[in-house]
């Protein structure tokens, strides 16, 4: 069984002196800086349920009633609950496309050998650090122009699918698996598709949580490649669409906000209930 | 490092001997497990990575395109735009990724440290911003960095300063880009670096005490050597990040329309690849950035290899 690390809550270190003060004095150093650090999202809360004539007002207002009146003006102007509903279905099928995919692959270089595994496996590493800049040129030129698939759902979810995140994720989660399980099953007579969906696939669940989080969230997320293909109303996505209205001569601040809430109150609240999920994605890379 | 993801048995083993039978593997198997995914990647990352250098030696600016091998890269030589561009990427990214890097170790050393009190609100606090998207926060940081009635403006008048005109004037526009970046990507570093932290065995600290050494020199003997790799790490990403910054220039300051704007190669690669479709030698720049990004990378690791601090 795959498990996700657990943020270590204590940690016995020798108390340095004085430790009852130590403690008062890092509270309070960095009870300033949490709050700075929280401020943004806090104002965003605050101006999405004003109206832009409060916004800009000279002292802090209070919390108005305006938010559901800003997710109005955001829904005319903008078309944002559609691309709202465009984003929540493409990051869910981008997800799970993307999980099989990658699985199917982790499992490969976690549980056989093959002949090119090691060149195969520096590619894939190599994704990581090579600036997503270098393919987007002809990505877009072969789904835009060639091909003709702008404004599909298509162009928005495919391309982005060469991720290599999840095999090497999964890679790591399928490697911790005893042999003797998937040896067993052999001996049974089960074929190796079987093996894979009705016994590894179930073991590493924790690890498709946390992948299948970091995966939606990407795509929830991501501005440039739907800012290039997702140009009609009906295929942008929210950022697309939120990031539209900036460019408008008289921009609706209120409306901006509301939407920026929109979309990012859902995921904060996935983010304090799921954390160490969203600590095992990011910290795959890392510590190895 | 030790693994912390998942207990670490990477490669598979052969079939174990004397079981009976021998268990029959076709050797078409992993590749047959490979293979979906390997389309996709062939199709959408290893030939767009070719492509993308060929194209970078191709005059994309006539119909149809001729192979040129020089004019592309010629042009990058004697591009002003492109040179201001170059600038203002590296300036942000010599200022912020430092700033961004002390300041998440310093967070992820006070989030491991059993002195500090409420330690899920402040966890909170400092990694929220990891879920936010580039244009939420960035539409959120052009509000509040208004020169006439922003937020922080507000705040700066209020205790006496005078305002500043973030979204305008190109220093301070280069602020506000890194205050965004820091404000958004501090806390994923501090995630990292904290996942370093806790694999460091803390009976070390427990004998450098016994031994007498101080918090300090804990810090700058046993911490700091042991937590290079995930720094260095951390560093890589951040520089390749930064060196493509998109969105916050382009949603925060006026990189969209020609107005005032802090142009950087994120955006300046977009106007040419995107705007102006000059494929060619948007080419050529997304291969000096990555070059950029290489070098820089593999600097990072020699330079961690190296010096045992």
């Amino acid at each position: 069984m795959t498990t996700l690390p657990e943020m270590r809550t204590t940690f016995a270190r020798p108390a340095g002196g004085s430790g009852r003060w130590g403690s008062i004095l890092l509270t309070a150093v960095m009870t300033p800086l949490a709050l700075l650090w929280l401020a943004p999202l806090a104002l965003m809360l605050l101006f999405a349920t004003l109206p832009d004539s409060s916004i800009f007002s000279p002292t802090l207002p209070a919390p108005g009633t305006h938010f559901f009146a800003n997710v109005a003006a955001l829904a005319g102007s903008a078309n944002f609950l559609r691309a709202l509903g465009n984003s929540v279905m493409i990051g869910l099928i981008y997800t799970v496309l993307s999980v099989l995919l990658t699985s199917m692959a982790g499992y490969a270089f976690a549980r056989f050998e093959f002949v090119g595994k090691n060149v195969l496996f520096s590619l894939l590493v190599a994704t990581l650090t090579v600036p997503y800049a270098v393919v987007v040129i002809p990505q877009y030129i072969l789904i835009a122009r060639e091909l003709g698939l702008s404004n599909t759902w298509v162009a928005l979810i495919v391309p982005p699918l060469f991720n290599s995140l999840g095999v090497l994720f999964m890679r790591q989660s399928f490697g911790g698996l005893p042999q003797e399980l998937l040896d067993a099953a052999r001996v049974d007579g089960a074929g190796e598709w079987r093996i894979f969906f009705t016994i590894a696939m179930p073991l590493v669940r924790p690890a498709i949580a946390a992948l299948s989080i970091i995966l939606f969230l990407a795509s929830w997320n991501s501005y440039l490649w739907p800012l290039l293909v997702g140009t009609t109303p009906g295929a942008r996505t929210a950022p697309v669409a939120l990031g539209s209205l900036i460019g408008l001569n008289v921009v609706p601040w209120g409306a901006l906000m509301a939407g920026a809430t929109l979309m990012t109150l859902p995921m904060v609240v996935v983010f304090v209930f799921l954390q160490r999920y969203f600590v095992a994605g990011i910290t795959a890379g890392a510590v190895k | 490092m030790a693994a912390t993801i998942s207990p670490s048995v990477t490669t598979s083993r052969p079939a174990r001997a004397g079981r009976g039978k021998p268990i029959d593997r076709q050797w078409s198997v992993p590749y047959r497990f490979l293979l979906p995914y390997l389309i996709v990647f062939a199709i959408f990352w290893l030939w767009p990575l070719i492509d993308s250098f060929l194209l970078s030696f191709q005059n994309t600016r006539v119909n149809p395109w001729t192979v040129d091998v020089a004019v592309n890269w010629r042009r990058l030589w004697v591009d002003q735009a492109f040179h201001a561009a170059l600038r203002n990427t590296l300036i942000v990214l010599v200022l912020q990724v430092p700033i961004m890097l002390a300041l998440a170790t310093a967070i992820a050393l006070a989030l491991d440290s059993p002195k500090l009190a409420a330690r899920p609100l402040f966890r909170f606090a400092f990694f929220a911003p990891i879920v936010v998207s580039d244009v939420a926060y960035s539409v959120v940081f052009r509000l509040l960095f208004n020169g006439q009635y922003g937020a922080v403006n507000q705040a700066l008048t209020a205790i006496g300063l005078p305002a500043l005109d973030w979204l305008h004037d190109p220093t301070w526009m280069m602020a506000t880009i890194i205050i965004a970046v820091t404000w958004r990507w501090t806390g994923y570093n501090a995630i990292i670096i904290l996942a370093g932290l806790q694999t460091i065995p803390k009976d070390l600290y427990e004998a450098a005490a016994i031994d007498g050494a101080g918090a300090w020199r804990r810090f700058r003997h046993i911490t700091l050597p042991l937590l290079k790799p995930v720094i260095v790490f951390a560093l890589v990403l951040s520089v390749i990040g930064t060196m493509q910054l998109f969105t916050e220039p382009w949603l925060i300051t006026d990189a969209q329309s020609s107005g005032v704007s802090i142009e950087m190669l994120g955006t300046y690669l977009f106007k040419q690849g995107f705007r102006n479709l000059n494929f060619g030698y948007a080419s050529a720049i997304a291969y000096t950035i990555a070059a950029m990004a290489a070098a820089m990378a593999a600097f990072n690791l020699l330079l961690a290899r190296r010096s045992p601090t």
